[in-house]
C-alpha cells in the first residue's frame, strides 16, 4: 500500500515544474534560515545577560566599599595623656597612648556616658586606626603638643555599615550596634559631624584586619612584581622556543612529542604548577616562600604553554615569500628571523604574551601551595618581600568574618576586572593597529 | 637586534634570580606564622597591631589549617621554617615527634583562649532546642536501633530523633573532614552523644581488648574495625558523619554557609562563633544541652561544643628572627587577650585571669612543652 503511495507522490512531485518545487521548499528553507540565526543571538543574549548580571551585582554590593563613613571630633594633643615629654624621642612617640587623646575627645563630646560597657561601646565608634594617624600628624608638626585640632577621622565598621545602610529600604543594619550606640551616631547626623568621604585608605593601604583601615595597595603591588618576574622570563624564553620550533627544528618525532607536551602543558590545571614550584622552588632550591619571587616564577612555568602557542601561531602566519625574498638577497637564516620574522610577527606574539599576562594575574590555584596566600600588611616594595595578589586578597576577604569585609571584597573585584579589561582591551588594539595582513 | 637585548636582559633576570636566592634564604626580617584558619582572624589581628604599633615588620600569618601547620612548623629549624605554628586542637604525638625527629626539640605551648562551635539556623524559623543525643542520632552513620545493635541511620526528620523537635528533613551544612572545624564537632558533639549510650560509652572507656571484642560482639560492629588494640572503634563509630545527603559538605567557607542558610530556613549550619556573632541579623544559633551559645556561656564552658585554641612557637628562632618576642609580648598582653580585650572584640572567648597569668609566664619564662599524651 506505502510503496503505492509514495509512487503516487513521486509522481505527482514529477508533474510539478522545477521552480514549484523550489518555491514550496523556500518557506521551510527561510525559516530554517531564520531559527538558526536565532539560536545563535539567543547565545549571545544569555552571555551578555550573564556578564550583565555579574556586573550589577558586583557593582551593587561593591560601590559603597570607595565612601568612607568619617566623624568630626575636637582632638587635644594633650602631653600628660600621650606620655610624651620630649618629642624627639622615638621610644616614647612609639609608646605613646593616642587612642587615649581619641577616646578623651570622644568623652569630651558625648558628656555623661559612664559605666563600662557604655564608654567601651563610645570609644569602638571611632576604628583603632585613628591613633596611628593622630601620631604622624604630630611627628609631622611638633608644635601641635598641647594643642587642639578639629579632625575628620575614620569610624568603625560597624558604623560604617550602619550609616551607609540607615537609607535603604530594609531598614539600617544594626548588627552589633546597641541602642546607645544608634542614639550617638543619631546625634552625629543632625549636627552634621558625620559624613561619608571617598576612601582613600583602600588605595593606599595594604591589608588590615580592620575593615575600614583595609587597602588593595599591598596586593596590587604584589601582583604587579609577580608579573614583572612572569613577563622577563615567559616571554623571552617562549619566543626563543617558539623560533626554534617553527624556524629551524627539523620535523621529526622528537620535535612532534614536544609540540603535543606544549600542548598538553597548556592544559593541565594550574595547582599542578604550584605543587611544582613547591617542590623544585622552595624545598630543592630553598627560595623563601610567599615572596613575589616564587610567584612570578611558578606563574611563568603556567603562562609558557600558551606563550609558545601564539608565538608559533603568529610565527607561522608570516607569509613564507618574505623568508624566500631575504634569503635571496642573501640574508642568512639568523637576519631572516631577526631582520624579517620577528618584527613581522611581533604584534601576534605580544597578544599571545598580554593574554597570557591577564591570565596569569588572575590566578590563584598555583599561589596556595607557595604561600601567597597570607595575611600582609606592609605593601612590598621589592621581589623578595612577602606579598599576596589581587585574587587571593579577594578570597581572603571574602572569607573574613566581618560584615563590612563584603563590600571590600566585590569593590577589590571591580578593581581586579579593571586590570583585566585594560590588558584586554589593550592585546585588541595591538592586533588592530600593529598587525599586517597579506 | 632588539631581541639579543631581551635575551641578554632574561639572561640577567636568571642569574639575579639565583643571586637573591642564596642570599636571602639565610636572612628573615619577619616573623612567619602558619596554622589553623579558626585562629587566622585572631592572629592576624594581633600581627598588624603588633607591626603598626612597634614599627617592626608585620609578621606573616599563612592559614594553613592546623595539620598543615603542624607539618609545616616541624619540619626543621632554620629560617626558611616558620616560627609559630596556630592550631585549633592540642599538638598530637604524631607532630611532636615528627618535630623531634626534624630538630625542633625545644617548643612553647601557649593556650590562648577558646572558640565555640555553633549550630545555627535562619531567623525565619524558631531556634532549635538540641542536645549532642540529638546532634548524634541525626547525623551518624551508624547509630544504635532498638535492640541495642547498631543499624544504618534510618533518620529522616528531626522529629524522628526526637519527638519534641519539629517535623523537618534533617538537612546540615558543615565543613568538610579537612576542616579542624569538623574535627571539634566531631570530638565534641557526636562523640558526647554517642556517649549517652551505656554501650557506647562502655567501649569508649573500656581499655580491655576482650571487653571490646565483646561488646563490638553486643553492638554488631564487624571485626575488621579492631585495630591498635582498639582504641579507634569508639572514634569509629563515633566520627562517621552519614553520607546519604542529610549532611551536606559545604567547604571551609563559613560565610557561604550563612549564605545558604538565609536561602533554606529549614537547614541548620555547622561554624565557628565569631560568625554568628557578625551575622546575628541572618541566623540564631541553637540552644544546646539548654544553654545558649553566648560568649559568656562559652567562657564558663557551661555551652558543651567548645574547644581551646593554641599555638606553638620555635624557641630556637627566638633572638634569630627578630620580632618573635615581641609578638608574643603583644599576644600574651591584657589588652589582647584580656576579658576585654580586641581578641574578645574578633570574637575569640578568653580563658580566665589565673590560666593567662600562667601562659604569659610561660612565655616568658620560655618553657618549653612536654610530649602529649
Amino acid at each position: 500500500m506505502t510503496d503505492l503511495k509514495n509512487g503516487s507522490v513521486k509522481q505527482a512531485n514529477l508533474n510539478l515544474s522545477r521552480t514549484e518545487i523550489i518555491e514550496r521548499s523556500l518557506a521551510k528553507r527561510y525559516r530554517a534560515e531564520k531559527r538558526f540565526r536565532c539560536y545563535g543571538i539567543m547565545a549571545i543574549v544569555f552571555g551578555l545577560m550573564c556578564v550583565a548580571l555579574l556586573f550589577t551585582d558586583i557593582i551593587s554590593k561593591g560601590y559603597k566599599a570607595f565612601a568612607q563613613t568619617y566623624i568630626q571630633l575636637e582632638v587635644t594633643y594633650d602631653a600628660n595623656i600621650l606620655g610624651i615629654t620630649d618629642l624627639n624621642d622615638p621610644q616614647q612617640v612609639a609608646l605613646g597612648d593616642f587612642q587615649g587623646i581619641v577616646k578623651q575627645a570622644l568623652k569630651n563630646r558625648f558628656e555623661g556616658v559612664s559605666g563600662r560597657k557604655a564608654k567601651r561601646e563610645l570609644y569602638g565608634v571611632i576604628s583603632n586606626g585613628a591613633g596611628y594617624r593622630l601620631r604622624d600628624r604630630l611627628v609631622a608638626n611638633h608644635q601641635l603638643l598641647n594643642q587642639s585640632e578639629t579632625l575628620w577621622l575614620v569610624a568603625d565598621d560597624d558604623i560604617d555599615t550602619y550609616y551607609k545602610s540607615m537609607g535603604s529600604d530594609a531598614g539600617p543594619f544594626v548588627g552589633r550596634m546597641s541602642e546607645q550606640r544608634q542614639g550617638w551616631i543619631e546625634q552625629l547626623t543632625e549636627a552634621d559631624e558625620v559624613e561619608l568621604r571617598f576612601n582613600r585608605n583602600f588605595f593606599v593601604q595594604g591589608d588590615s584586619r580592620e575593615p575600614e583601615l583595609a587597602g588593595i595597595r599591598g596586593a596590587a603591588m604584589g601582583s604587579l612584581f609577580t608579573l614583572i618576574i612572569t613577563i622577563l622570563l615567559s616571554f623571552p624564553i617562549g619566543v626563543a622556543a617558539a623560533v626554534y620550533l617553527e624556524e629551524f627544528a627539523p620535523r621529526n618525532r622528537w620535535t612532534d612529542l614536544i609540540e603535543v607536551n606544549i600542548n598538553n602543558l597548556a592544559a593541565v590545571p594550574s595547582i599542578i604548577f604550584g605543587l611544582l614550584g613547591l617542590a623544585i622552588f622552595i624545598n630543592f632550591f630553598h627560595v623563601p616562600r610567599s615572596v613575589p619571587l616564587v610567584g612570578g616564577l611558578v606563574l611563568t612555568l603556567m603562562t609558557l604553554p600558551t606563550i609558545i602557542i601564539s608565538s608559533r601561531a603568529a610565527i607561522k602566519a608570516v607569509p613564507p615569500s618574505i623568508r624566500e625574498a631575504a634569503i635571496g638577497v642573501g640574508a642568512s637564516p639568523m637576519q631572516v628571523v631577526l631582520h624579517h620574522v620577528l618584527p613581522l610577527a611581533m604584534p601576534g606574539m605580544m597578544t599571545g604574551a598580554i593574554i597570557g599576562m591577564a591570565q596569569a594575574l588572575g590566578e590563584t590555584a598555583p599561589l596556595l601551595m607557595i604561600g601567597m596566600v597570607a595575611f600582609i600588611v606592609d605593601v612590598p616594595g621589592g621581589f623578595t618581600d612577602p606579598s599576596t595578589v589581587l585574587p587571593v586578597q579577594i578570597f581572603l576577604w571574602a572569607d573574613s568574618p566581618e560584615r563590612a569585609f563584603m563590600e571590600k571584597t566585590s569593590a577589590a573585584i571591580m578593581v581586579l576586572l579593571a586590570f583585566l579589561i585594560v590588558m584586554n582591551t589593550l592585546a585588541v588594539i595591538l592586533r588592530k593597529k600593529m598587525e599586517r595582513r597579506w | 637586534m632588539k631581541n639579543t637585548h631581551k635575551l641578554a636582559i632574561a639572561g640577567a633576570a636568571i642569574a639575579l634570580t639565583m643571586a637573591s636566592t642564596t642570599v636571602l634564604a639565610a636572612a628573615r626580617d619577619y616573623v612567619s606564622v602558619v596554622g589553623s584558619s579558626t585562629v587566622y582572624p585572631f592572629a592576624t589581628v594581633v600581627a598588624e597591631r603588633f607591626g603598626k604599633s612597634t614599627g617592626n615588620a608585620t609578621p606573616k600569618v599563612e592559614s594553613t589549617g592546623s595539620g598543615g601547620g603542624m607539618k609545616l612548623f616541624c619540619s626543621g629549624v632554620g629560617t626558611i621554617h616558620p616560627d609559630v605554628t596556630n592550631s585549633s586542637r592540642r599538638m598530637k604525638a604524631s607532630e611532636y615527634k615528627l618535630c623531634q625527629d626534624n630538630g625542633v626539640t625545644d617548643v612553647i605551648e601557649v593556650l590562648i583562649g577558646y572558640d565555640g562551635i555553633v549550630v545555627a539556623n535562619s531567623k525565619a524559623r524558631e531556634p532549635m532546642q538540641l542536645t549532642r543525643k540529638d546532634l548524634f542520632l541525626a547525623l551518624a552513620v551508624q547509630v544504635p536501633g532498638a535492640d541495642g545493635k547498631l543499624i544504618a541511620n534510618p533518620y529522616k526528620t528531626w522529629k524522628d530523633v526526637n519527638p519534641a523537635l519539629p517535623n523537618t528533613k534533617i538537612e546540615v551544612l558543615g565543613p568538610p573532614p579537612t576542616s579542624g572545624t569538623r574535627d571539634a564537632f566531631s570530638e565534641l558533639a557526636m562523640e558526647g552523644g554517642a556517649k549517652k549510650f551505656a554501650d557506647l560509652a562502655a567501649l569508649h572507656g573500656s581499655k580491655d581488648a576482650g571487653e571490646i571484642k565483646m561488646l563490638m560482639a553486643k553492638l554488631d560492629i564487624p571485626e575488621s574495625v579492631f585495630n591498635k588494640k582498639g582504641k579507634t572503634v569508639f572514634k569509629a563509630v563515633a566520627h562517621a558523619i552519614r553520607e546519604d545527603g542529610h549532611y551536606i559538605e559545604a567547604g571551609e567557607n563559613d560565610n557561604l554557609i550563612v549564605q545558604k542558610l538565609e536561602a533554606n530556613p529549614n537547614a541548620l549550619g555547622i561554624f565557628g562563633f565569631s560568625f554568628l556573632d557578625q551575622n546575628s541579623d541572618k541566623v540564631q544559633g541553637s540552644i544546646v544541652e539548654g544553654v545558649e551559645p553566648e560568649f559568656d556561656t562559652i567562657a564558663n564552658k557551661s555551652y558543651p561544643i567548645s574547644r581551646p585554641l593554641y599555638f606553638y612557637v620555635k624557641k630556637a628562632h627566638i633572638g634569630v628572627v627578630p620580632g618573635i618576642e615581641g609578638y608574643l609580648a603583644e599576644f600574651s598582653s591584657e589588652k589582647a587577650w584580656g576579658e576585654e580585650g580586641y581578641l574578645a572584640d574578633k570574637g575569640m572567648i578568653p580563658m580566665p585571669t589565673e590560666l593567662r597569668k600562667q601562659y604569659a609566664t610561660s612565655i616568658k619564662s620560655q618553657q618549653l612543652m612536654t610530649e602529649p599524651k
